[in-house]
Formats: C-alpha cells, sequence, structure tokens
C-alpha cells in the first residue's frame, strides 16, 4: 500500500472516447503542458468504442442538416430542457470533427460521389451517419495520442478528486487495481471523462455486467463530481433503451431503420412512427410491452436476403459483435424471425438521455479548473460524436484555464481520509463481497427506481439504500481487483441516492418513460419548465434546486414543440 | 463472518495448444476492460478469473494465435 506521486499540467480522467480527444488537443494547443490520460481499464480497449460503433447518431453535415435544426430537434426530443448554447457548441464542431476523424483514417458511410450517406432515423430531420467500417475507431484514436505525446496510465482507478483553496480542483486520487498502490496526482485543471453510471439497474437477467454501458462505467465521475461540490443535472432523467432481450446491444433502430426494419408488437402492427431513442419513444414501447400487446419485436424478415447480410455485417462485427453469436445460440436467423425485445435496466448518461455533470457551453463544470466531457455530462443526446467534441471543447479551454496559474494548494487531510476508506475492505479480517452488496443494491434500484416512479416506493428505496449504506462498512476485499469493485459500489449507491432524490424532487412528469410518475401524470411547464440540480450541502446531504433555463437561441415554436408527443400510430398501422 | 465460494461457468474458451503466455504474451491480460483474466501459474496459460465479462471481444481479436472463444455467459443464453 505503497503511495506514488504524480503531477500534470492537464489530468484527464477516463480515457474511452472523450478523454482521448481531450488530452490530444489540449497538447495540441500547448505541446509544452503535461498532459496525462489516465483509465481504468486499458486506453487501447477501453470505452464504448472498443470494438467500434455503428454510426455516428448525431452528425450535422452541411446539405443534410444545420446547426440550428439539430438544436431545435434536441430541444424538442429532450422536451425543452436544455441549454441550447450546449447543444449548439456541439453541433457548430460536428462538421469539422467528422472531417478531422475521416482525416485521422475513421471510416464513414460514402455514396457514389464520395459525399457522407446521412440517414434519416430521428422523427424530423436526417442525422445518421453510418460506419459499417467503424471498428477501427479506438485504434486510430489511440495512435492520435502517441503522436502527439499524450502520457497514459492504464489501470488506475480514480476514486475521488482533491479540492484545493477556493474550491478550485487540486487533483485526484486512484487506486492502482494491479499493483493496489495509492496514487495522488496533483494538476492544474482536470477533465473527467468517465462515461455514464451504467451499473445503476440490475439487467433482467440477474447478470451484474450484462449492462448496455460498458461496465467499468460504473458512475464513479458522477460520484466524484459531486463529494468535489460539483452541481449536476438532470438525474431524475433516467437513461432506458430499447435492447435485444437478454442482450446488451441495441435492436437497432440506427443501423436497420434506414435498411427498412422496424418495431412491431406482437400482433404485427408497427406502433411508433420514429425508432429515435426518446423517453417519449420509450413510453410508447413500454406501454405496448406492459399493455397487453407485447412482447416487442424487431421485424426484418421481409428484407432480401442480401440487405439482412448487410444488416449483419454491420450489426454482428462493430460496436457488440457477440450479437451473432446469441442469435445463433437461440437460433435466430433475422431472415426468417422476429428478434424479440425488451427493456434495458436504468442508468444515468447525458450522452443518450441528459442526466449527467452540469456543464456549460465550454464544458466548464461549476468547479473552477473541472471539466466535464462525454456521457458523464449534461448535454443531452450527445453520443459518440457529442463526447469527442466536448472533449476538445473541454481540452482547449483547459489549457486556457491553467495559463499562468500553478498548482492550488490543498489540504492534506483529504489524502489520509481517502486511503482509510480505500483500503479498508482489504485491512478488514472479514465481511461482505463487495459483488453480493452490489447485487443487493442494484436489484434495490429495479425494485423502488424503475418508473413508472411511485413516491413511496422511492422513499422505501431510500431507507433501503441508506442501509446498504452502513452495509458498506463491512465490506471485504481480498485483492486489489475486489478492490475496485468495492469501490464501485460506493459510486452505485451515490448515483441511486441522488437519482432518487432528483426524481422525488421534480413533482410532474417529463421525459416520457425517463420521468413517468403516475401521481403527477403530464408536464406542468408553469411550475417545472427547469433543470433539477443537486449538490452536496454544506451538511454533507444531497440538496435538490431549479436551475432556470437559459433563454432559447433558436426559438421552438407551439407547433413544433409537442412532435415527439405524437410518435403513436393513431390507428395500428398493419403491414 | 464467513463466506461461501461460488460455482460460475468459465464463458472465456481459452485453447491451451495455442496460448503462449509461456513466451510472456499479455495481450488479453492487458486489454480486457474489466480485467478478469490472469496468468494461471500452475500451468502457464491464461484463464478466466471473474465472473464479470462484457463479452465485447478485445481479448479474442487481439491475440496473436486465435486462442481465446468468447461465449455469452451463460445466464444470457
Ligand atoms: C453498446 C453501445 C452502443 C452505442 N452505439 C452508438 C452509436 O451507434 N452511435 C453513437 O453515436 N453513439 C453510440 N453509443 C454512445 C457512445 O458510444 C457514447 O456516448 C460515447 O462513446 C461516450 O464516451 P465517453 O468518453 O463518455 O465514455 P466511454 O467511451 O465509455 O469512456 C469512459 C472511460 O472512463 C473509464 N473510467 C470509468 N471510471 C473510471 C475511473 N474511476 N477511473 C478511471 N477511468 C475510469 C472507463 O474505463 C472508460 O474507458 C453507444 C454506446 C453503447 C454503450
Ligand atoms: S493473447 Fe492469446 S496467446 Fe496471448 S496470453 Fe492471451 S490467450 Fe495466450
Ligand atoms: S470479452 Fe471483453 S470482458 Fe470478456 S474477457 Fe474478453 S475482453 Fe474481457
Amino acid at each position: 500500500m505503497e503511495t506514488r506521486h504524480l503531477e500534470a499540467d492537464v489530468l484527464v480522467i477516463g480515457g474511452g472516447t472523450a478523454g482521448p480527444i481531450a488530452a490530444i488537443k489540449a497538447k495540441a494547443k500547448n505541446p509544452q503542458l503535461k498532459v496525462l490520460l489516465l483509465d481504468k481499464a486499458n486506453v487501447k480497449r477501453a470505452g464504448a468504442i472498443a470494438e467500434g460503433m455503428d454510426s455516428v447518431n448525431n452528425a450535422i453535415v452541411p446539405g443534410f442538416a444545420t446547426p440550428e435544426q439539430y438544436v431545435k430537434e434536441i430541444t424538442i426530443a429532450n422536451d425543452g430542457i436544455v441549454n441550447q448554447a450546449a447543444i449548439n457548441a456541439y453541433a457548430v464542431r460536428s462538421y469539422a470533427m467528422i472531417r478531422e476523424l475521416d482525416e485521422w483514417g475513421v471510416k464513414f458511410e460514402k455514396d457514389e460521389t464520395g459525399d457522407y450517406a446521412v440517414k434519416k432515423v430521428h422523427h424530423l430531420g436526417a442525422y445518421v451517419l453510418p460506419m459499417p467500417e467503424g471498428y477501427d475507431v479506438k485504434k486510430v484514436i489511440f495512435r492520435q495520442l502517441r503522436k502527439h505525446g499524450v502520457q497514459v496510465s492504464n489501470r488506475l482507478v480514480t476514486t475521488r478528486l482533491l479540492v484545493g483553496e477556493g474550491g478550485r480542483v487540486a487533483g485526484a486520487m486512484a487506486l492502482d487495481s494491479r499493483s493496489g498502490e495509492f496514487v495522488v496526482i496533483r494538476a492544474k485543471a482536470v477533465v473527467l471523462c468517465t462515461g455514464a453510471a451504467g451499473r445503476l439497474g440490475l439487467p433482467s437477467s440477474g447478470y451484474l455486467f450484462g449492462t448496455y454501458e460498458n461496465p467499468t462505467n460504473a458512475g464513479d465521475g458522477y460520484s466524484m463530481a459531486y463529494h468535489a461540490g460539483a452541481e449536476l443535472s438532470g438525474l431524475e432523467c433516467f437513461q432506458i433503451n430499447p435492447l435485444i432481450k437478454d442482450y446488451n446491444g441495441p435492436a437497432c433502430a440506427y443501423v436497420t431503420g434506414p435498411f427498412g426494419g422496424y418495431t412491431v408488437n406482437a400482433k404485427g402492427e408497427r406502433f411508433i412512427k420514429s425508432d429515435y431513442w426518446s423517453g417519449q419513444m420509450m413510453l410508447e414501447f413500454w406501454r405496448e410491452l406492459e399493455g397487453g400487446n407485447g412482447p416487442v419485436f424487431l421485424k426484418l424478415d421481409h428484407l432480401a436476403d442480401e440487405t439482412v447480410t448487410r444488416i449483419e455485417n454491420v450489426l454482428h462485427i462493430t460496436e457488440r459483435p457477440t450479437r451473432g453469436r446469441f442469435h445463433e445460440g437461440r437460433g435466430t436467423d433475422y431472415r426468417s424471425d422476429l428478434v424479440e425485445m425488451h427493456i434495458s435496466e436504468i442508468g444515468l448518461c447525458g450522452g443518450h438521455s441528459a442526466s449527467g455533470v452540469w456543464v456549460d457551453e465550454h464544458a466548464r463544470t461549476t468547479v473552477p479548473g473541472l471539466y466535464a466531457a462525454g456521457d458523464l455530462c449534461n448535454v443531452a443526446h450527445n453520443y459518440m460524436l457529442g463526447a469527442m467534441v466536448y472533449g476538445q471543447i473541454a481540452g482547449e479551454d483547459a489549457v486556457d484555464f491553467i495559463a499562468g496559474k500553478d498548482f492550488a494548494g490543498f489540504d492534506e487531510d483529504q489524502v489520509a481520509l481517502e486511503r482509510q476508506r480505500v483500503f479498508a475492505p482489504l485491512l478488514r479480517a472479514d465481511g461482505l463481497p463487495p459483488t453480493q452488496v452490489e447485487y443487493k443494491l442494484r436489484r434495490m434500484v429495479n425494485d423502488y427506481l424503475q418508473p413508472p416512479k411511485v413516491t413511496r416506493k422511492m422513499e422505501i428505496g431510500l431507507q433501503r439504500f441508506a442501509e446498504i449504506r452502513a452495509d458498506l462498512a463491512q465490506l471485504k476485499a481480498n485483492n486489489p481487483h475486489e478492490l475496485m469493485r468495492a469501490m464501485e459500489v460506493y459510486a452505485i449507491l451515490d448515483c441511486a441516492e441522488l437519482a432518487a432524490q432528483a426524481s422525488l424532487y421534480r413533482t410532474e412528469s417529463r421525459w416520457g418513460l425517463y420521468h413517468y410518475r403516475v401521481e403527477y401524470e403530464g408536464r406542468n411547464d408553469a411550475e417545472w419548465f427547469a433543470f433539477v440540480q443537486v449538490k452536496k450541502g454544506a451538511d454533507g446531504r444531497p440538496h435538490c434546486f431549479k436551475r432556470a433555463v437559459p433563454a432559447y437561441l433558436y426559438p421552438i415554436d407551439a407547433s413544433e414543440r409537442d412532435a415527439y408527443d405524437r410518435l403513436r400510430f393513431e390507428e395500428p398501422a398493419t403491414v | 463472518m464467513s463466506v461461501l465460494v461460488n460455482q460460475n461457468v468459465v464463458s472465456v474458451i481459452v485453447d491451451h495448444d495455442k496460448c503462449i503466455a509461456g513466451k510472456g504474451c499479455r495481450v488479453c491480460i492487458d486489454v480486457c476492460p474489466t480485467d478478469i483474466l490472469a496468468l494461471d501459474q500452475e500451468d502457464g496459460k491464461v484463464k478466466m478469473v471473474y465472473d464479470e465479462c462484457w463479452y465485447c471481444l478485445p481479448c479474442e481479436h487481439d491475440c496473436p494465435t486465435k486462442a481465446i472463444h468468447v461465449e455469452i455467459p451463460y445466464l444470457l443464453r
């Protein structure tokens, strides 16, 4: 249990998608700086894009869409609760990022004339750019990290941020999950890119690691930002996705939709007009599943054989490449069988919904010197390309922030306390296995937080979470790997409590299924046209409050406002 | 407090005839995001040591001798 000390001008935590771009862009802006990128896994294959991506879900390519159209679409899809300046900051940089990735060697689908082949999947505009050969994206980015001289450190599980004078970030602390060393890293600015809180709900299979999100993303960043005093936003706007039943791959609207695939109910009827993932779509999906018309299926059996082969060549090779193995095991062939679909476990994710650490259009959190990018930040529906663009914004802004600044001084007590917290489960003679505590916690999350949300259930849930918090004092780890899992349980528990608190606070329903409160049907704009923020109070407890939605850059017409509420076919469309 | 040792089916299969961990290869151990592969000190080959697989395949794709085959974990099959 040695302590190792590191220093960096800019520290980037999380080497998945947003993190590497943050590090590259910081280094490109000022090559003199020491930029350190660390990850719990191995940066080479870390994060959501390790095996590539099926498509850019939100490309804003000239000729197909404008930033204004995109910002309006996301505003409507997210029921109005957005900081349009933050969405716009992505939108105006989207195309340049695609071009840069293209130059680096990432393959996007193009038509005969060499133009990007953008498809329409969203309800209103066309933003989906397929990447049938997108499996190399991580390798390409890794090469750029090397080229720019970014320092990389793997298998470091960051557990807490260091907070310095004036509340400014001063660095971070981590556990080396191989050697068991404690690592203290001083930094002038920190960019948090630790992804979604993907291990919040339990998949219905009961398999802890069968999550939609890469399970390395346990919600550590949410917990770290919270304890450092940052504001978190929209934690009541859960992430829930339509997935293949028992398999954690999207079914997938973005890939099969443009080829003519769609979702049907048990009667073979199409019931939603747009398969684009929104809370409203998920509500219709859930109603169909629960309302006697289920199960719900992905239908491809009407497509030509060669079309199905093209679909398989994407779905079974990139992103979640074991999908073909799963179907084979169950004897499912897209040509003759419908694919049974289901609803994922709940999670927190800015990139898919809007639940994350609050950032402005410069990727700045409310803690000076602390940035957040990717699924961890609250910029709605940002997905892969949004993660990269916010990585860029954060990396470049961090360079400006540290100009002329030295390291922030900090109280050493933080280090002693954190060392004690981290190593306690290892030093204890015996106790509760972390995976068992995690199982119980996540099962309770399903029982009490999964929408439809009910006040009394969430209150009971909070009680159960408090009891599990007391159990943390009995966690027992036998080695550094198990210690990492024990620390993740702390983070998952923080996320569960914060999600419950934020959900109780917003007494209306919004975002379809994501925040469907049965006692408060419908949207109440008079009282709740605002962000719900949560922050650690002086008493060490979470405090919820409203933050006004900033004036729109692009006003939304009353006739457009509810477009996403009209996703259901009025009459069943028999096909 | 005493605990039981749980039994789980191994879903990451390593072909011992192909695995060259004995020559120093650690590729799969390095790339696994959940860090569940380890060297078996007894036979000098790689094995799955935690039931925490995301069936994501970097181990299988990056193995120089194609010694790894990842199965869907039993609970999901
Ligand atoms: C199955 C799946 C399919 C998707 N399909 C698409 C698609 O087709 N198109 C699209 O545009 N988007 C898609 N997305 C979304 C997109 O991949 C994400 O929005 C984006 O990659 C998120 O980037 P990120 O950097 O925030 O997270 P990640 O890329 O997941 O990176 C987070 C990193 O943080 C590390 N980390 C976590 N905790 C710690 C800690 N405590 N200390 C150190 N490191 C830590 C992790 O190891 C990981 O490497 C998909 C996502 C998933 C999961
Ligand atoms: S990558 Fe392949 S050869 Fe190398 S240690 Fe792993 S299984 Fe053995
Ligand atoms: S499939 Fe993924 S999680 Fe499973 S052993 Fe291989 S790299 Fe690790």
